[in-house]
């Protein structure tokens, strides 16, 4: 049974004045954090606000340069989880830690196991416990059953049995409901309220708004890496938290005095991708879309709805099975990638490490890549060095990106600049159409600004834009038509100055779905 | 500029000087431990430098070493790892001994002929390889390796069924040959019997090869492959062409490796003709990083160390010694590079930073 922590201390958490540096870039700076007994505290910010870093201090990853973290009116220093643990702390991560092939039970004392006198692992034991909390919990698992047969929600749970079978009090969930689809988050809450009246405290990591405002019972605002407000949803509204959240005004991609064109850039017509295993279903089904000069189409969609999928597609990354894609009226279905780049498609991708950037290369070359036929910059053969680093240099200006130079290897930038260097180089070949995914994720509202600004520019220069964004309100405020995508396919078309995001919300659940017109 | 330039330099060569460093101390350690003097035994092996003999015979083993490494390191620019230079170098040592040796052609020519053949030969070994990462996603390691086997004892097979030419009236295996080269199809000599004319090749190869790689289109991609496929392959540039045509490049000099030991040396094919020059290439590719300048030297040392060894023996110090040095030579270096790397790479970011920070 967890022990009431009210007796030792007014709070379960207390972080008092955290700085923790990397080389470069301040994480956070003096953050303070009470955290009460036996509540939900929400920490939200934006991304690379500096929410992962402090948590990862209290987790005892890594040490903070400076301040004290005090638990259950303990003040500590932990060297390393295992500490963490040790005072009653558990994490369960954004990307889960569950061995596949092992059962339920297996995972969960993975580590931890309880052993008979004969010095074997004691699952009689082990089970019986694991009972109780599912029990306390109101989960049903078969604890036989491997991990592998397990859903996400599922394995989310898994995840937080495995933390309390250790003894943690104190949970730390790191955007939990990134992964889960909406009757997933509602139930975790209900998993997560039980557990508060059991006399645990939950510190729930989000920057979805909304689930935060719903169901926690304190909230502490970061922002470029230090905490800004503590506040509770009674005393809060949506938009006042989103204020807190980016500081002060909100930044506001709208602008809406375009001329759309008529030419039709770029027409995607009834395309289907094939899902990722033989026999899954689709993940493009039927989708159809088309981008005029001048005009900026937004894709709403939760996350894994086949946006990755429609991109590759265009790029001719990955096979499409049936239907055709254009670019300004020419058949490119079966073209290349690298012919189709040059002809004017160009590519922000979803994940800047993963698909953007030679992170050990110098930033010469990687402004360079995909601009290989650009005779500017190279001739049949050879490569130009000089007037590769002259472009690079022009682009690095022209985005601000922050560097002592194009010498610099790519890791050495923030992710901020990262991204700015990413969306100048997809910018700099003057492309007809540009596929930009996220193209504002992880960077400060300064630069999202500036990245927004150029995208318009370019835009009502006679570029087609197909914008793809988990922030709505970007989405709502650049685009010039909102497309939904579920499950493969195109669910809804809106009207931006009519679309809201409560509205988006729904189509982008599933739970409304339009007859595709 | 310059001096960043230059710290690059220091800092790319200086895990590699550091791993020599520490096999030095670590040999001197077991000398010690065996009841050898390590001062006598070094002074012995080094001594061998100042004579002319060694330093051309270090040139001649350094040679092959240059193109096997050449082939490891295109290979290791874009993550792909060929350990299948020892197969590919004998498939086209067969080959060409009987090929080459089938054909009468005027000097120039024929030479080249032979290099034709060795080239295709290796190729064609190590696109088999290619072919079954980019058709059914075989990891090149594995289908390298079985291809080493299987090219060996076909080699050893086909030599022994159809080609072996015993001489009169001997049966020792050791003279078993094919057939000789013509003449015209031998390298020439610089130093007659001494050094070999193939070095001249060896290093025009590693020339071609830093262009390349640091200066042609193609070799931009294929840097860019290694460094991020996934970025890489955004970009445009095709993943599976890319793995087959550095594989074809890879073999092709794979099969030039034993052309001083078939060419300009033994002038027949026999078993053990350029043994180990494939594999040892691995470890001076590694020793070098993959860069020319770095292949030219680390060839230079391992050609120096085998070829001085043997003057340990006079002094009764087995020469194995020198084999330990190279091992501890490569595994040194392998760990030092990654320590050094994650240095540096803090250093780096500092550096930017604080330059950022004092911009703004």
């Amino acid at each position: 049974m967890p022990e009431h922590p009210q007796a030792r201390g007014d709070f379960a958490v207390e972080l008092r004045g955290i700085t923790k540096t990397f080389p470069g870039v301040i994480a956070n700076r003096h953050v303070s954090l009470a955290v009460r007994p036996g509540t939900i505290h929400a920490i939200v910010g934006e991304n690379g606000a500096g929410k992962s870093t402090l948590m990862k201090t209290l987790y005892g990853m890594h040490q903070p340069d400076e301040g004290s973290i005090t638990v259950d009116g303990v003040t500590s220093v932990f060297r390393s989880p295992t500490d963490a643990i040790e005072a009653g702390i558990g994490m369960v991560h954004q990307h889960f830690m569950l061995a596949d092939n092992l059962t339920i039970t297996e995972n969960i004392i993975l580590g931890n196991e309880p052993v008979t006198s004969r010095g074997r692992i004691d699952f009689v034991a082990a089970n019986t416990r694991i009972n109780a909390l599912m029990t306390m919990l109101g989960v049903d698992f078969d604890l036989d059953a491997p991990v592998s047969s397990l859903g996400v929600g599922q394995r989310q749970r898994v995840e937080i049995l495995k933390v309390l079978f250790r003894g943690a009090r104190i949970l730390i969930l790191d955007e939990p409901t990134a992964v889960l689809v909406p009757q997933e988050v509602s139930e975790l809450f209900v998993i997560l309220k039980r557990l508060v009246r059991e006399g645990s405290t939950v510190i729930f990591i989000s920057h979805k708004l909304d689930e935060v405002l719903e169901n926690c019972d304190e909230i502490t605002v970061i922002r470029q890496g230090t905490t800004v407000a503590h506040t509770s949803p009674r005393e809060t509204s949506r938009r006042g938290l989103a204020e807190l959240m980016v500081g002060g005004d909100l930044p506001d991609p709208s602008g809406r005095d375009t001329h759309i064109r008529d030419s039709v850039l770029l027409d995607v017509d009834r395309i289907d991708v094939a899902g990722a295993t033989i026999g899954s279903k689709l993940a493009l089904d039927q989708v159809s879309l088309r981008v005029r000069s001048g005009e900026i189409v937004g894709i709403a969609g939760v996350e894994g709805n086949g946006q990755f999928e429609l991109c590759e597609a265009i790029l001719g990354l990955i096979a499409t099975d049936h239907g055709s894609v254009s670019l300004e009226g020419r058949d490119i279905t079966h073209t290349p990638t690298r012919e189709r780049i040059n002809s004017g498609l160009s590519y922000i991708p979803f994940d800047r490490h993963r698909e953007g950037l030679l992170l050990d290369a110098p930033l010469w070359e990687n402004t360079f890549l995909g601009r290989e036929d650009d005779r500017q910059l190279s001739s049949v053969l050879f490569t130009r060095r000089r007037a590769i680093e002259a472009d690079s240099r022009a682009v690095i200006e022209r985005f601000g990106v922050r560097t002592p130079s194009e010498q610099a290897p790519a890791f050495a930038l923030s992710g901020g600049n990262q991204q700015k260097l990413v969306v100048g180089r997809e910018m700099a070949s003057d492309p007809k159409i540009l596929l930009a995914a996220h193209p504002t994720r992880g960077v400060d509202v300064g630069a999202q600004a500036a990245i927004w600004e150029e995208l318009r520019n370019a835009r009502d220069n006679g570029m087609g834009v197909l914008l793809i964004s988990a922030d709505l309100e970007e989405l709502i405020g650049l685009s010039d038509t909102i497309l939904v995508m579920f499950d493969g396919r195109i669910t809804a078309h809106l009207d931006p100055t009519e679309a809201t995001p409560e509205l988006l919300g729904t189509y982008m659940t599933g739970e409304v779905q339009e007859v595709d017109s | 500029m310059n001096r960043q330039r230059l710290q690059r330099v220091l800092v790319t060569s200086a895990s590699s000087v550091l791993a020599i460093i520490v096999a030095l101390v670590v040999c001197a350690v077991i000398l010690l431990v065996t009841g050898k003097d390590p001062v006598k035994a070094y002074s012995t092996l080094f001594g061998a430098a100042s004579e002319t003999k060694v330093l051309q015979g270090m040139l001649n083993r350094a040679t092959p070493l240059m193109i096997s490494a050449a082939a490891v390191a295109i290979g290791f620019k874009m993550n792909l790892f060929n350990i299948g230079v020892e197969g590919q170098m004998r498939v086209a040592l067969l080959s060409t001994a009987v090929i080459g040796g089938a054909v009468d052609l005027p000097a120039p020519l024929h030479v080249a002929f032979c290099f034709m053949i060795a080239m295709a030969t290796g190729a064609l070994w190590s696109g088999i390889a290619g072919w079954l990462k980019v058709k059914r996603n075989v990891n090149e390691v594995i289908s390298t390796i079985m291809l080493n086997f299987i090219g060996l004892s076909v080699v050893a097979w086909a030599f022994d069924t159809f080609f072996r030419l015993d001489e009169e009236g001997e049966s020792t295996s050791l003279l078993v040959k094919t057939k000789d080269l013509p003449r015209s199809a031998w390298f020439p000599d610089l130093v007659d019997r001494r050094l070999n004319g193939i070095l001249i090749v060896a290093v025009v190869i590693l020339i071609l090869f830093w262009i390349l790689v640091w200066k042609t289109k193609f070799g931009f991609q294929l840097r860019a492959s290694g460094a991020n496929a996934g970025a890489a392959r955004a970009s445009g540039v095709n993943p599976k062409r890319m793995i087959v045509i550095s594989m074809l490049i890879s073999g092709a000099l794979a099969g030039l490796v034993g052309m001083r030991a078939l060419m300009g040396d033994v002038h027949a094919y026999q078993n053990n003709l350029a043994e180990q020059q494939g594999f040892n290439g691995i470890a001076v590719a590694l020793l070098g990083r993959n860069h020319p300048l770095g292949i030219f030297f680390s060839a230079l040392l391992f050609g120096f160390l085998g070829e001085a060894s043997g003057r340990l023996q006079l002094d009764d110090i087995p020469k194995e010694i020198v084999t330990i040095m190279t091992g501890i030579i490569v595994l040194a270096v392998v760990i030092i590079n990654e320590a050094v790397k994650r240095w540096d790479d803090r250093r780096i970011q500092r550096r930017a930073a604080a330059m950022v920070e004092a911009a703004s």
